[in-house]
Parts: structure tokens; C-alpha cells; sequence
């Protein structure tokens, strides 16, 4: 099978992949880095020479630093309600109940919205502190309703990208507790397991696989997450719900400056690298198994 | 025809040479097996054969054509895969048909050859079946029938039978004979289990680390093998092996089949006690520890009255097996 | 589920997993039901559930007023142009990969994966730029290029998962059958590769989509999908609960579909395999 003339032909199969992605990279990544040490503001004709500038305006600038912490909160709020919500609505689905199909299409409905609907949906139908039906619930307890959007942008957003990632976490690991041997399960009991112990001992070890991958493709996304920020908040009040992504988006597009965006784009790919070699790590011990 | 011929053949994965020069006549219509440890090379001597693997140096002559840089399909020659490697989303009818279709026969003949072998291996009624709706015996049956139509020089076998329980082994080991006595083609047939090379070789090929330790009938090695290695795999149960030393011999290492034992209850070459009597009505399989030499097996007659912790003798009854210190017979 | 349950105890399993999955679902459901109410309806107190008037005025309105079928046909040539694109490109690397590995290859991928944890913010700039200078923005042409790239290593992976399980011995037995190259690739690789192929392209279409970055940076009036077009939505003018849920029912119920007949090979493929 592996002869020299095969591999010369896998090698040429291979190539366009890998020259197409290299160029995806290394061309935009190598602009992004020249422009951030150039004075470019789009609206202006020609560029000169800022040196550190950049970045010294983009690491200094207050909301930067808000920014962070934002992208943090929000990845790493949405994953645990993820994964949380995930194991426990997982092992609900694991039973055996009537309607399994059926129960099982709603749940993973929300992972197909697309993201402009789901933070639309969210902020007027529900979230709205007239129309929406949380207000009108608030109003049915006797409550004031709360602008949801206004005091707690950052946690409500959490909320809409984790109803949109719950279904693939949910399902994730509901396939994997399908795969969970039932005879090791068994043997648990006879050997006199609670089932807190069994779930502790068996399942969740069982699920640490699935949990890892959970992560690492959340993470992915999750730090891209952009359109239900333009939607519903806007990035505000003031730099409230303003992440990473959106900061640079606001730089470079609402303010026309290419340099400190660019900035900030290397800022953002020094980071994300930071979080990929500790995410590679991760996998690479928990997926060779 | 079906005539094979190996000529100093080597093949190295990388740096590691898997096999070193080797040489080997198949003389038409013989069933051959090779036989040995896992790992030994017998999958890869085979593809080499196949001409799956290219050979790094030497010649394979077929029928007395150098086939040494023949495609596989050019060598006439037809693999039964252990995995039986079926084609999934095909029928059994369109499995068994998939190489004349290949040698582009037309319809009828098609059809005719397919409705042959599948009468000769009992899967007419299986025809339009998918590989995934049948038991593993009928998996390795259309695996078979996909070999026979194509008429081939030789049959190629990789441990067909490891997939399968031990009852439908036995059966197929019988089926595979008939088949050789009715087509009188040239069969090599790889395994590890020397049950299944005694019973179905005209020759044996025994392997060990890519070497070739013997070839010969079974009854050949048998009776004289030619190093302990060979002693000790062919034959079932094992040959005892006992230290030179322990009965004055002038060898290494003596061995002493079980079935050349005797239990007695005075005297005897070795003394010791009995560790277990297996009772198997034809037979009576008998471990007995002896102090200095170890755990000795015998096999003998079914209704001998010896149970665990015996004190017994044995006596040799039949022949003894020299080696020296290279492991090879005096 | 080795072992009978009780039947109140599938009752409780039941309450409570038709409950958890009606939550998820509601905001969905309502949209979907408030696309056939009245502007007045959607915004009545008490909401209505199903109690009202049913209406298609709607889907008329957002039909006629905003080219909604463009903006369709945009998601339709960008999702799909770049997945089968993506394919092209992808098929002969994947197969490549499984069938002749070398020393590499494992790197090869997770080098591949790891373009993926490139921020897309980190290379907006440039690419708009180029796009720009190329005179390719708010152009379908060059969405379905650049989305065909952002999606390139995961289709990859997910080809090569599928591939992996094709086994060599099934290529190997055909060609000792006899089968030259072509017949290899027509008659065994093709029908076993293909439902992989398949599943892969699905869940491509459904994940460009719904991509938001790239759309809605790089197109306007003109080539802009449905994602950047139930964006218009945001803004004050735009607020009718309704004609937003039409719009939105529109854009969301043919990847719905898609999604729900593919969730059996959503798991593994987005998972490349992992879990199975
Ligand atoms: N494609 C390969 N690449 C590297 N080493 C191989 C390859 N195929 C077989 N080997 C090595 O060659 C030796 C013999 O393998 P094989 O012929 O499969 O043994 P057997 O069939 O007797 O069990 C083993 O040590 C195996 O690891
Ligand atoms: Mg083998």
C-alpha cells in the first residue's frame, strides 16, 4: 500500500490544503502585524511610521483591560453553564422516557438559530422591559421589571450564547453516557456504590473525554463571539459588554483606525495562542488515550 | 498452475529488517502453511507474496514469470483477508461477482460463476444479502466465494479462521480441505495456531522472528524437528523441556513429549506429585511438579486413576529430543 | 435501561425531560407563533398563545418590503458555494491523510486545527482591506471564498474522521480483485466515502450559514445573507415583533430541518470523532 509513488501523489493531494491555509494565515497575520506599527486611519489618505504607539493606546485605553475580564467572563461563563447544564439535563435524557425523539429535537433546536436571531429573539421578545415576556412575568409577581440589557448586559448575553451552546454540550455528553457501560455500572451497585459515589466514580470519569472536547470547541467559538454583542448591546452601556472581539471591531470599524486595531488584532492572536497551547495540551493528553 | 518461488527475499519497515533473506519453493496444487508466533512476519511474507508490500530486495517467481514488480491484480492470484475485508455496500451476488466484473466477463458467464460457487459454498439463498446481515461463517464463505470465481494460480489465506467460535473453526478447517481436494490449486494459508497448520498442510513453513526455522510435512516436523523451537511449537500439549543435566544426558536440554510419558506408581525417569489430573474421558492430561526439574505434563490413556497430590513416577516411552546450547537438535 | 423501571418512575423521568426540553424550546415555538400574530397581537398583555388570529401578513410584508428572497438565495450561495468549494479542496487532503499516512500527518492536522484559534478579529483588518482592493466587498464571491477557508480544517477533519474508518483491507481486497485505480475509486471508495462526504457537507452549510463575523463585516444592501440582514432588525425603526419573527422563522426553519435530520452525525462530526 505505502509505496514511494503513492506518497508522492499523497503529497500533492495534501498540498492545496495546506498552501491555501498557510496563506490564510501567514499573509492577513503579517499585514495585521505591519499595520500595527503604522499611524492608518482609513478615512485619511497615507500612513507613517508609529512605532509601540499602537499599542500602548490600545493597552492603556481603560476599557481594554474591561474587555478582558468581559471575554473571560463570558467565555468561561458559558462554558461552565454548559457543561454544568449539560451533565445534569445529559443524564435526565439518559432515562428512559416517552417522547425520547421528540424531547431530543427540541433540545438541540437552539444550536441551529443563527446568532443575529437567537440575540434578537432574546432582547426584544423576552429581555425587553415593556414588551417582553420577563417583563410581563415580573408584573404578573408584582415585581419591577429589569432592564436586562441596561444593568446586567455582560450576564444576559451569557445567557443567550449559553441557551445557543447548551444543545451541543447536552447532546455531546448525552452521547457519551449512551456509551457508558452498563455493566460497569452494575457491578458498581453489587460492589455496594451510592449512586453519588457511582456517579462520581464511574460517569464522570466516564465524561472527562467528552467534557475536554466540549471545552476546546466552545473555546473556539465562544471567543469569536460577536454578532449577538452588535445586536443587543452594542458593546455598552459604556465598555459593560464589550469583549475582546468587539473592542478591536470598535477600533478599526466604528473609528476608523486601522493601526489600533491592528494592534489589538495581535493582541487578540498573542492571547488566543496563549489559550490554544494550553487548550493543545489539554486535548493532546486526554484525546491519545 | 500456481507455482511460487522466493529468492533471497528481504523487507524492512524503515530501519528494521522484518524479513531477512529468505528463500522458498511452493511447488502447484500444494497447501501450504506458515505457521508461528504473532508478530514473526507471516502477514507480511504473504502480502509480499500478494504484492500488497513491496519487496526491499530478492525475487518472486510465479509459474516462471518474475512477478517481482507485478501489481497485485496482474499476479493471478486471489486473498482471503482475516477481517474477510467485504465490500459493505455491495450484495453478497454483487461481492462474489466484483472481480470478473473487474476482468470484465460478460453478464451470463458472470452470473454463471457466481451461482456456482455460491452452490458450492452454500449461500444461495444468501445472495441478495448485504456482508453486514450475515453470520461471521457466511462472512468468510462469500470472502471465499469472491476467491474461487476468479480461477486463481493460488489461494492467499491471512488467519481466516481467528474471527470465527471454535465450533465454526473446526467446521470451516474442513470446509477449506474439501475445497483444496476438489480444486487441486495451490493454497498458502498463514496462522498461528499449529492445530490448524497439522491438520490442513501438506507442508509447514515455521517461522521465528522473519527466519524460516523449518519446512517440511507435518508428520516431518513432527518427528524430527529441528530445533527447540520448532519441538516446542508443534505438538499439542507442549514438549516438556528438562535441563540436560537432571538425567545424565549428553545435552543441553532434553525434550520429551507428553504423549511419550507414562504415570506410574514405582519408579520412573522423574518422581513428584501430582498438580493437576484433567479428565477428559479420551484422555488424561497430568502435571506433575518434580522437585529439581520442574512442572513435567503427560498425556495419557482416559480412565487412569491419578488425582491432585499423587505421588507418582514417569517413564519415558517413545523418543527423546536432544538440544544443545543454540537450541538446536543433536 | 438493562433494567425494567417502574412505570411512575418513567411518568416522573418523563414530566421532567418534557419540561426541560418545552423550556429550551419556548423561545423558538414563540417566535414561530408570533409570526402569524398582528403587530398588536405580539406585543399584547396577556401574551397569547395560540388563541389569536391567524395571519400570513407577515411573511407578505418582509417579502415585500426587503427583497427577503436576495437575501435567502445569498445564505444559499455562500453556505453551500464554500462548503462544496471547501469539499473540492478538502476530499484529496482528507483521503490522502487517512489512506497514506506519514510521519507528519498527525502533526499536519492539529497544525490545521490549530488555524482555527486564530482570532478572526486579528486578521479583520487586512482581509477587509484586500477585499476592498480587490473590489469584492459585499460581494458573494468573496464570502464564499473567505468562509470556505474559516471552514477548511473542519471540514478536513471531519473527512479524515470519516475515512479513517474506511478499512485498508477493503482498498487491498480490491485490488487483488483485479480493480485498476479507477474502478478502486468508483466502485469501493466512492459508495463508502460518500455518506461521510454527506454528513460533512451538512453540517458545513449549517455552520456558514449561521457564521456572523465575516457576513456582516464584509456585505451590505447587496450580497448580504440572512445573518446580516435579520441584523437590520436591531435598530429602533425595525422594532415589529412580528415581522421580525417572520423574518427570523424564515432564516432559522430550513437549517432547523437540515440540523434535526443530521443530528445523528452531528456529534461525531463536530466532535471529529472523539465522541461517538
Ligand atoms: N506496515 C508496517 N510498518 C512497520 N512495521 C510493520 C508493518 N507491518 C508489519 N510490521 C512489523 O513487522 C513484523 C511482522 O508483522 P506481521 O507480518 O504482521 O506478523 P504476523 O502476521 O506474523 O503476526 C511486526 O513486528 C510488525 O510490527
Ligand atoms: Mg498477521
Amino acid at each position: 500500500m505505502a509505496t514511494t509513488h503513492s506518497k508522492a501523489a499523497a503529497r500533492l493531494m495534501i498540498a492545496p490544503s495546506v498552501v491555501l491555509l498557510l496563506l490564510w494565515m501567514i499573509v492577513p497575520l503579517g499585514l495585521t502585524i505591519y499595520f500595527s506599527f503604522l499611524k492608518y486611519n482609513l478615512l485619511k489618505p497615507g500612513t507613517e511610521w508609529f512605532g509601540f504607539k499602537n499599542y500602548y493606546y490600545f493597552l492603556t485605553d481603560p476599557s481594554f483591560v474591561e474587555a478582558l475580564a468581559n471575554t473571560f467572563y463570558l467565555v468561561g461563563g458559558v462554558i461552565f453553564i454548559t457543561i454544568v447544564g449539560g451533565v445534569l439535563f445529559g443524564l435526565l435524557l439518559n432515562k428512559d422516557f416517552w417522547g425520547r425523539g421528540i424531547v431530543r429535537l427540541m433540545v438541540i433546536a437552539p444550536f441551529f438559530i443563527m446568532p443575529t436571531v437567537s440575540a434578537l429573539v432574546w432582547k426584544n421578545m423576552f429581555m425587553n422591559p415593556v414588551n417582553g415576556l420577563f417583563a410581563y412575568a415580573a408584573n404578573l409577581i408584582g415585581a419591577e421589571p429589569i432592564d436586562f440589557l441596561a444593568h446586567f448586559p455582560l450576564a444576559s448575553i451569557t445567557g443567550i450564547v449559553a441557551w445557543q451552546w447548551l444543545p451541543f454540550a447536552t447532546l455531546i455528553l448525552l452521547t457519551a453516557l449512551q456509551s457508558l457501560d452498563q455493566e460497569q455500572m452494575e457491578a458498581a451497585e453489587m460492589d455496594g456504590a451510592s449512586p453519588w459515589s457511582r456517579f462520581w466514580y464511574i460517569t464522570l470519569p466516564h465524561l472527562a473525554r467528552p467534557i475536554t472536547v466540549v471545552i476546546l470547541i466552545e473555546t473556539i467559538f465562544l471567543l469569536g463571539v460577536f454578532a449577538e454583542i452588535l445586536v443587543t448591546t452594542n458593546g455598552g452601556p459604556g465598555a459593560a459588554s464589550t469583549t475582546l472581539t468587539y473592542i478591536i471591531y470598535r477600533v478599526a470599524r466604528l473609528g476608523f483606525d486601522a493601526g489600533g486595531g491592528a494592534a489589538g488584532g495581535v493582541v487578540a492572536v498573542i492571547l488566543a495562542n496563549i489559550v490554544a497551547i494550553f487548550l493543545m495540551r489539554m486535548i493532546g493528553k486526554n484525546l491519545d488515550k | 498452475m500456481g507455482q511460487i518461488t522466493l529468492k533471497d527475499i528481504t523487507k524492512s519497515f524503515d530501519d528494521t529488517q522484518v524479513i531477512p533473506p529468505l528463500n522458498l519453493d511452493i511447488k502447484d496444487g500444494e497447501f501450504v502453511v506458515f505457521v508461528g508466533p504473532s508478530g514473526c512476519g507471516k502477514s507480511t511474507l504473504l502480502r509480499l507474496i500478494a504484492g500488497l508490500e513491496d519487496v526491499s530486495s530478492g525475487d518472486i517467481v510465479i509459474d516462471g514469470n518474475d512477478a517481482t514488480h507485478a501489481a497485485p491484480s496482474e499476479r493471478g492470484l486471489a486473498m482471503v483477508f482475516q477481517s474477510y475485508a467485504l465490500y459493505p455496500h455491495m450484495s453478497v451476488r454483487k461481492n462474489i461477482a466484483f472481480p470478473l466484473k473487474m476482468a470484465g466477463l460478460d453478464k451470463d458467464k458472470i452470473d454463471e460463476k457466481v451461482s456456482g460457487a455460491a452452490e458450492v459454498l452454500n449461500l444461495t439463498d444468501y445472495l441478495e444479502r448485504r456482508p453486514g446481515q450475515l453470520s461471521g461463517g457466511q462472512r468468510q464463505r462469500v470472502a471465499i466465494g469472491r476467491a474461487i470465481v476468479r480461477e486463481p494460480a493460488a489461494f492467499l489465506f491471512d488467519e481466516p479462521l481467528s474471527n470465527l467460535d471454535a465450533a465454526l473453526r473446526v467446521n470451516m478447517r474442513s470446509e477449506i480441505i474439501d475445497l483444496h481436494h476438489q480444486l487441486k490449486t495451490t493454497m498458502v494459508y498463514v496462522t498461528h495456531d499449529q492445530v490448524e497448520a497439522m491438520t490442513m498442510a501438506d507442508k509447514i513453513v515455521v517461522l521465528n522472528a522473519g527466519v524460516i526455522e523449518q519446512v517440511g510435512s507435518p508428520l516431518e516436523l513432527y518427528h524430527s524437528p529441528k530445533s527447540r523451537f520448532v519441538a516446542g511449537f508443534i505438538g499439542s500439549p507442549k514438549m516438556n523441556f528438562i535441563p540436560g543435566t537432571a538425567n545424565n544426558d549428553a545435552a543441553f536440554e532434553i525434550g520429551v513429549r507428553p504423549e511419550h510419558l507414562l504415570v506410574v506408581t514405582e519408579g520412573g525417569e522423574f518422581r513428584g506429585k501430582v498438580a493437576s489430573a484433567e479428565h477428559l474421558g479420551s484422555d488424561t492430561f497430568v502435571r506433575v511438579d518434580v522437585p529439581g526439574v520442574g512442572e513435567v505434563n503427560a498425556r495419557v490413556n482416559g480412565d487412569i486413576d491419578v488425582n491432585y497430590g499423587d505421588e507418582v513416577g514417569l517413564q519415558i516411552n517413545g523418543p527423546v529430543y536432544r538440544f544443545d546450547e543454540d537450541g538446536l537438535a543433536i | 435501561m438493562a433494567r425494567q423501571q417502574t412505570i411512575s418512575n418513567k411518568l416522573v423521568w418523563t414530566v421532567l425531560a418534557w419540561i426541560l426540553g418545552a423550556t429550551i424550546f419556548f423561545p423558538i415555538l414563540w417566535t414561530v407563533l408570533t409570526s402569524f400574530k398582528t403587530e398588536a397581537q405580539a406585543i399584547s398583555i396577556p401574551p397569547v398563545m395560540f388563541d389569536f388570529d391567524w395571519t400570513f401578513e407577515n411573511y407578505e410584508t418582509v417579502q415585500e418590503r426587503s427583497n427577503y428572497s436576495r437575501h435567502f438565495w445569498n445564505s444559499v450561495v455562500i453556505s453551500v458555494g464554500s462548503t462544496l468549494l471547501g469539499l473540492l479542496i478538502a476530499v484529496p487532503a482528507a483521503w490522502a491523510m487517512a489512506f497514506v499516512p506519514g510521519k507528519r500527518t498527525k502533526d499536519v492536522l492539529m497544525w490545521m486545527l490549530s488555524t482555527k484559534m486564530m482570532p478572526a478579529v486579528g486578521v479583520m483588518i487586512p482581509i477587509y482591506l484586500m477585499v476592498q482592493s480587490a473590489g469584492l466587498l459585499d460581494s458573494k464571491t468573496a464570502l464564499v471564498i473567505i468562509m470556505m477557508l474559516v471552514n477548511l480544517p473542519i471540514i478536513i477533519w471531519m473527512l479524515y474522521t470519516y475515512f479513517k474508518e474506511i478499512p485498508g483491507d477493503i482498498l487491498e481486497a480490491a485490488r487483488m480483485d483485479g480493480a485498476s485505480l479507477k474502478n478502486e475509486i468508483i466502485y469501493v471508495l466512492t459508495p463508502m466515502a460518500v455518506p461521510g462526504i454527506a454528513s460533512t457537507m451538512l453540517l458545513n452549510v449549517i455552520l456558514a450559514w449561521n457564521e456572523a463575523f465575516w457576513t456582516l463585516n464584509l456585505t451590505a444592501a447587496k450580497a448580504a445573507p440572512l445573518t446580516a440582514f435579520i441584523a437590520s432588525y436591531s435598530s429602533p425603526e425595525g422594532l415589529f415583533y412580528a415581522k421580525l419573527s417572520a423574518a427570523s422563522t424564515m432564516a432559522i426553519a430550513p437549517i432547523l430541518i437540515m440540523g434535526w435530520f443530521s443530528q445523528k452525525q452531528l456529534v461525531r462530526g463536530l466532535t471529529f470523532g472523539a465522541v461517538k
